[in-house]
């Protein structure tokens, strides 16, 4: 066991964990933010995607350790009201149905709009073609995309990332 | 309302308690009747005013509405509030929704499966929403002393017409609570609709975007522990001895010890490591060492267990149903086809992995989890411990998926057993290879089927259908009880226009415990028939969709076929392409779906679109069936094309999504989704369209390439 320091969506956590800990159980067990997901443990899922410096990252293939001093920002990080423009989208679009994968869905696709406002059909399959939805949301999660990119594109006020601000904020 | 006979609330409570009329009328009263009581619900955190099962309003007029059922991606959680809020006349924006924990003597059954929350409970709720509106307008007409049928209500306010005075639901409620509860009730008619039938956004959509929402794994007690199992990867196996002595030595491992959960017939052993943290219970079974007593049971694999169906299609079957005399009719036939279809065992691989949470004090018990039936746990619990059933707590949380497998009682009673040894609130977890590895899992299947046609139409068909009987693995079941499931999935009208069949099973002995997958039965069984169908089709030198419109007489199969060729254009579809049609009927809905392949210029096969219309009848939320729809199509996509659960030397091969591979959204066709306007009676929504996608599929392929698929899965990238 050791004393760790994270980062969250801003905020500093000291946590006494093993270093070995997958950053999952770190972020879900000691920081107590359970939207992060447990799905397969081997990083096949990614409903335990987080974003690393606003890279996505599956955190149950991480070790806590490799975190220390990064940028974690998890889904309730992406904005604190579901104001962010995929939050938006996938309310709009009616994503969800048992709802367990949106998470790293909705991690994954905020990350890739970031680097790449305006996707096309093949640039969404590769973001995304690592995530798997059990009830089948697929039609409507490349629907979702879509429609935050519009949503961006119209440049009406959308919530900033956690990652994206100071985390002094 | 004056000539409506009033049943008082005493007399109500008595016969409640003597014949359950409760159930019946929908309406429950605490024995104490006081003015203000505490929410049903688990995460309800204020306090309101009781008016029946469902419905609590508190003095500033916030409704609370109860969801009876498990939300588990299906919207239960959308769906039953829209009903009592149609009736109630409340504004739906403006309810809170909250789970009720498990009591069938409340609320009725309470078992989410069977694609049963709509089509069980809409009289019930409809009547729900129905009565306390009409309590609120007599309190408001006793208050402003004018007679009932002078006034009305409206977003949660009763209006008086003639004077135009209003008073909110919040004032009116304590005197509403006190009222006779009215016998008979006027229920709206369907036109007059402003809810029902509207695609309302759902309600719990919000909580699932900000990682609000709580499932199962994100329960957490004070001073609860975490618990994982090694369970023997051999169903019926035994634990022989264990070392513990690496395990104890992690820090935050708590305790080690065999955990015996009897599973049907059998007793699954395992030992479980109980921790502070789920990583150190983790760690600690790594470190683990167990050997086991795989003695007395055979090991099998699927090879053996597809070649013992195969043989066992030789023996009689047990005879669901028959009509008419096949054997004579089809030696007779003009053309005779006969054939078989093969189809997987499969997981059910919930995104959320099995977990419950336990709490055994005393002679008390409270569970917290993803449960499909609180009221099933809440009897199996009592009966196990020998407890009143009043002393059990079973209390829901969203589902990461359910899809069957949550409607076990097996991890929720191992979770209870777990905590009774710890003395202390116990979470158990199971890994992503526990839940894939264990079971239970969708049975396979192995079809013979045969027809004759004469004419162009069939004139004798038999079925016989070889798998595990999911009923017959209960010590002391009935072996020699058919499959009451056979026939489930073919279209009810076919019994009408073939005049001699016959529909039998045989119950296939093998140790792999087998359950309930999305649309169970039918999941499998709709390859068969729907493929035979359109090979029938095909001898008889018919199109695919006059074959069935052939057969298919009745106006509800007739308005499928004819919206299906219009969404296809099939009389004007190209035939550089592949098109397959199949048409299936459970849980009281039928469904058509039409398939559209083409070959790429890689050389690769591709589905193009996938075309769904749905006839459920009387039906709430259309946009909610449509995403059903979709992911119907996308669970049989994966059991048609891309995963399967093998057995090897008595223990289930594929551990995780590496090996078991789900549709991904790169795999996803087009979709348009129709949903039949009728006045039907409501059947089900969840389940119905995933049978008929696969035999659809597989008609397109044989459509474009001439081959047929006559087992499943298949690789897309081998046609």
């Amino acid at each position: 066991m050791a004393s760790i320091n994270l980062t969250v969506n801003g905020k500093l956590y000291t946590i006494d964990a093993d270093p070995k800990m997958p950053l999952l159980w770190a972020i879900r067990d000691l920081v107590k933010l359970t939207g992060t997901k447990y799905g397969c443990g081997i990083a096949q899922c990614g409903a335990c995607t987080v974003h690393l410096n606003g890279t996505p990252v599956r955190s149950c293939s991480l070790p806590v350790s490799a975190a220390v001093n990064q940028k974690i920002t998890t889904i309730e990080g992406l904005s604190p009201d579901n104001s962010h423009a995929v939050q938006q989208a996938w309310i709009k679009e009616q994503v969800p149905q048992c709802g367990y994968c949106q998470s790293g869905q909705i991690m994954a696709a905020a990350a890739l709009l970031k680097k790449n406002p305006h996707p096309t059909d093949k640039d969404i399959d590769a973001a995304m073609q690592g995530h798997i939805c059990r009830c089948g949301t697929y039609v409507r999660i490349r629907t979702a995309i879509k429609t935050a990119a519009n949503i961006m594109a119209s440049g009406v006020a959308v919530a900033t990332a956690a990652d994206e601000t100071p985390a002094s904020r | 309302m004056n000539s409506v006979k009033n049943i008082s609330r005493r007399k109500f409570i008595t016969l409640s308690s003597l014949s359950g009329a409760a159930f019946t009328l929908g309406f429950y009263f605490p024995a104490a009747a006081k003015t203000a009581s505490i929410l049903t619900g688990d995460n309800a955190d204020e306090k309101g005013i009781e008016l029946s099962s469902w419905i609590t309003i508190d003095k500033s007029g916030n409704v609370t509405l109860i969801n009876h059922r498990s939300e588990m991606g299906q919207g239960s959680f959308q769906s039953v509030p829209q009903i009592i809020a149609e009736e109630l006349e409340v504004d739906l924006n403006k309810v809170k929704t909250v789970f009720a924990p498990g009591n069938s003597k409340k609320y009725g059954s309470q078992i989410t499966g069977g694609s049963s929350t709509v089509r069980g409970s809409y009289k019930t709720l409809l009547r729900t929403g129905a009565t306390a509106r009409e309590m609120l307008i007599a309190a408001a007409a006793k208050q402003w002393n004018v007679p009932a049928m002078e006034c009305y209500a409206e977003k949660g306010t009763v209006m008086h017409r003639p004077t135009g005075r209003s008073a909110g639901y919040g004032t009116l409620v304590e005197e509403a609570a006190k009222l006779p509860i009215p016998k008979k009730v006027q229920l709206k008619e369907r036109k007059d609709y402003k809810i029902i039938g509207q695609p309302l956004p759902r309600q719990d959509t919000p909580s699932k975007t900000n990682g609000k929402a709580e499932f199962g794994l994100d329960k957490k007690l004070p001073g609860m522990l975490y618990a994982v199992v090694e369970r023997n990867p051999r169903f019926m196996g035994k634990v022989k001895s264990f070392d513990d002595v690496a395990t104890r030595a992690i820090p935050g491992v708590k305790n080690v010890f065999k955990v015996e959960m009897p599973v049907f017939g059998f007793t699954r052993e395992g030992v479980v490591v109980v921790a502070e943290s789920i990583w150190a219970a983790m760690q600690g079974r790594k470190a683990l060492k167990v050997e086991w007593n795989d003695e007395g049971f055979e090991h099998i694999s699927t090879d053996q267990l597809y070649t013992r169906m195969k043989e066992d299609l030789k023996k009689p079957g047990l005879s669901q149903r028959t009509g008419g005399n096949f054997e004579e009719r089809f030696q007779k036939a003009g053309k005779k086809l006969e054939l078989v279809y093969e189809t997987p065992y499969e997981t059910h691989s919930c995104m959320e992995p099995l977990n419950c949470i336990a709490n055994v004090e005393g002679d008390k018990c409270e569970i917290w989890g993803p449960i499909q039936g609180p009221d099933w746990i809440q009897s199996d619990v009592s009966e196990r411990l020998k407890i009143p059933l009043e002393n059990v707590t079973v209390n829901m949380t969203f589902l990461g998926g359910g899809f069957g497998r949550k409607a076990f009682t097996d991890y929720t009673f191992e979770a209870v057993l777990i905590s009774k040894e710890m003395k202390a609130p116990v979470q158990v977890v199971w890994t992503r290879e526990d839940d894939m590895t264990q079971g239970p899992f969708r049975p396979g299947a192995v079809y013979e089927c045969k027809a004759g046609v004469n004419d162009g139409r069939i004139n004798a068909l038999q079925v016989k259908m070889a798998s595990q009987n999911m009923d017959h693995q209960d010590a002391g079941s009935d072996k020699l009880k058919f499959n009451s499931s056979t026939t489930e999935g073919f279209a009810e009208a076919y019994f009408e226009s073939i005049p001699h069949y016959s529909f039998a099973d045989i119950p296939t002995e093998a140790p792999i415990p087998v359950m309930w997958w999305r649309s169970v039965y039918s999941s499998t069984n709709g390859f068969a028939f729907e493929s035979f169908i359109d090979e029938l089709a095909h001898a008889a030198e018919k199109d695919p969709i006059e074959f069935r419109r052939s057969h298919l007489w009745g106006e509800r199969y007739q308005a499928i076929l004819d919206k299906l060729e219009e969404m296809t254009g099939w009389k004007s579809r190209s035939k550089n392409n592949g098109w397959g049609v199949a048409i299936t009927e459970c849980f009281k809905t039928i469904v058509g779906e039409a398939v559209k392949v083409s070959r790429k210029a890689d050389g690769k096969l591709s589905i193009d679109k996938v075309f769904a219309v749905m006839d459920c009848g009387w039906y709430v939320n259309p946009d909610i069936i449509k995403a059903q729809i979709e992911g119907s199509i996308v669970m049989a996509l994966g059991a048609a094309t891309t995963h399967e659960t093998h057995f090897a030397d008595g223990k289930a091969v594929e551990k995780n999504f590496n090996v078991y591979k789900m549709p991904m959204i790169n795999d996803i066709p087009a979709m348009e989704i129709h949903i039949m306007d009728n006045d039907e009676k409501p059947g089900g929504a969840g389940e119905p369209a995933l049978p008929p996608f696969a035999p659809a599929l597989c008609n397109a392929i044989f459509d474009l390439t001439g081959k047929r698929i006559r087992k499943l899965p298949f690789k897309l990238e081998e046609v």
